[in-house]
């Protein structure tokens, strides 16, 4: 019964399913990326002729496309320095103070989290409607003059900013709440002798809260950053759909949209130069935030 | 010692503001738009923090029939529960046999789901559309008709194929850490393969189950890229946020921020209320104990 010919097909039975699944829907498409990126394709016929490295080369020349890396970039960069900043001191806070009400705030910041990336645009389409919006008339409170001549938060000027917001709004509560369980797994008895030792809160953040969680900060850094160059084309195709004129484009929806016109080939060009880049810059970081695993 | 109450008094006056203003950053916008979406049409040009008016239900009617809605989150429920089922059906007896078996070739399953964990769907919806568009044509040729496209079921499969490794991680996690002592207790009762895995083994791993069906929950109704490509053209299927997203964009053409609030609201709910449920169902999860005596 334990072994031999019922064993296997009973193995088998069990993973083959799985593994079909698998490699049809991810690992052919993953591979097809890479192919499809060197050939040219015609929008309604499967022919396809063999260009080498044309598709990159007309990318690395192509201003709009660079222009859609430099705002994903921009993004990850400040969404990112934004998000875990405000996550790690408040949850260190709601850790290790004594605060009423802490399973409230926590209910309440993980509720971003479990609405879709289009309820959100929902949300934030009204918060940014020039006339009568959310923000603008609570400016318009301080400053009268906005209510007149309207703050365009997806103007040209502000996009930016107002999709930074809608994503750091987004992430924050999520790792808020996933940075409090690790630092409530921190030995309370540290703290005590630090406090004794005349250590205020502040050096204690610095000397023992970030040290002993650091490996949990590492490993979410590197998840974060790859998720936000997918969350950045979520929020911008359903926000601002990279409008207007491409202010808000990002390196994924441009993608997208070369899919749309039909230039296959270019397009997995383009998705295959964020794919590497992805990895490259989760390696740097890797690196970069590597440090003597602390024991305690 | 007086100074230094006093300092932590405003310390502690500046933390609770902070939380508080962060709260309200989210609960005010949520909240907002179910104010809105029981307001008129003509109360959108005004000052957006006045009450309703009345309680305008037309919206919700409206958004159900005139937009499709009802239509759309019929479709909803539908990919969701299928992408759920089949993606049980086929991750659970994988992941116990990758946890808990050696065979030829396990490790080489195990590191190509731990890699498809780096995989994400949007990178890979576009040679996937394309695969099905040549499937589809393909099929028109030979049987005059195709049925890759604009199809839920195939969707629900994409949807489950494509979270197969976060789902095997979760679970295989859970299994390896189970004692043999379950199996070769089973097996001397003289209890097959299939009726061990299925009578002792599932119900043990019900905490992760359950999490399992919460994530993929999320994920799969509130999904729009993969549903947006795939179920593009005249009369399609949609799914609820595709819908919205359609209704949003119709809205800045023809106003009907009532409607489309509305349609706002119908899709947040249910994730809501199953959030609200899932608070007390975690806390029961955690203390459901393993092996007795």
């Amino acid at each position: 019964m334990k072994n031999g010919m019922g064993r296997n097909l009973f193995l088998f039975a069990c993973v083959a399913p799985a593994t079909l699944l698998f490699f049809i829907f991810m690992v052919l498409p993953t591979f097809n990326v890479f192919r499809m990126s060197l050939f040219e394709r015609g929008a309604y016929s499967p022919t396809e002729t063999f260009v080498g490295f044309a598709n990159f080369q007309s990318a690395f020349a192509d201003p709009k496309f660079i222009r859609s890396c430099q705002n994903m970039i921009l993004m990850i960069v400040v969404v990112t320095i934004i998000t875990f900043g405000f996550a790690i001191v408040f949850a260190s806070i709601l850790t290790r103070e004594n605060i009423k009400g802490k399973n409230i705030f926590r209910v309440i910041f993980y509720i971003p989290n479990i609405l879709s990336v289009v309820v959100i645009s929902g949300i934030f389409s009204a918060i940014y409607k020039p006339e009568n919006g959310m923000l603008n008339s609570i400016i318009g409170l301080f400053k009268p003059e906005v209510l007149a001549d309207p703050i365009l938060w997806k103007g040209e000027r502000m996009v930016m900013v107002s999709l930074v917001i809608a994503m750091v709004w987004q992430a924050i509560g999520y790792y808020m709440v996933m940075y409090m369980a690790s630092i409530s797994a921190v030995s309370e008895s540290l703290y005590e002798s630090a406090g004794l030792d005349g250590a205020n809160r502040i050096q204690q953040f610095f000397m023992i809260t970030i040290p002993l969680i650091w490996t949990n900060i590492r490993t979410t850094l590197t998840f974060f950053i790859i998720s936000t160059i997918n969350m950045a084309f979520l929020f911008v195709t359903a926000l601002t759909s990279g409008g207007p004129n491409g202010a808000s484009e990002v390196a994924l929806s441009y993608m997208y949209k070369q899919k749309d016109a039909g230039l296959y080939g270019y397009s997995m060009a383009v998705g295959v130069i964020i794919f590497l880049f992805s990895f490259a810059l989760s390696g740097i970081v890797n690196k970069i935030t590597e440090r003597e695993p602390l024991e305690i | 010692m007086n100074k230094q109450n006093g300092g932590t008094k405003l310390y502690k006056f500046f933390i609770y503001f902070v939380l508080f203003a962060l709260a309200i950053s989210i609960v005010v916008p949520v909240a907002w738009v179910f104010m809105a979406s029981v307001k008129e049409n003509s109360e959108f040009y005004g000052n957006p923090w006045t009450l309703p008016n009345g309680l305008h239900w037309e919206n919700f009617v409206n958004a159900w029939n005139k937009a499709s809605m009802g239509e759309y989150m019929i479709n909803s429920v539908i990919v969701t529960a299928l992408a759920l089922g089949i993606l049980l059906v086929v991750a659970l007896p994988a992941s116990y046999a990758l946890a808990r078996f050696k065979f030829k070739g396990c490790k080489l399953l195990n590191t190509a789901f731990m890699a498809g964990l780096f995989i994400n769907v949007n990178y890979i919806v576009v040679p996937i559309f394309l695969m099905l568009r040549d499937g589809n044509n393909w099929l028109m040729k030979v049987f005059g008709q195709g049925f890759l496209l604009n199809n839920l079921f195939v969707l629900a499969v994409v949807y489950a194929a494509t979270a197969l490794p976060f789902t095997i991680y979760l679970l295989s996690g859970y299994f390896v850490t189970l004692p043999h002592d379950y199996e070769e207790a089973a097996y001397i009762d003289g209890a097959g393969f299939v009726t061990t895995m299925v009578q002792i083994i599932f119900p043990m791993a019900k905490p992760s189950i359950i999490t399992v069906i919460l994530f993929n929950f999320l994920s799969f109704w509130n999904e729009y890229i993969i549903s947006m490509t795939l179920m593009s053209g005249m009369g399609a299927q949609k799914t609820l946020p595709v819908g919205l997203l359609n209704l949003m964009q119709a809205q800045q053409a023809a106003a009907q921020y009532g409607m489309m609030y509305a349609g706002l609201v119908m899709v947040m709910v249910p994730t809501l209320i199953l959030y609200i449920c899932v608070q007390k169902q975690l806390t029961q999860g955690m203390t459901m104990g393993g092996l007795k005596g």
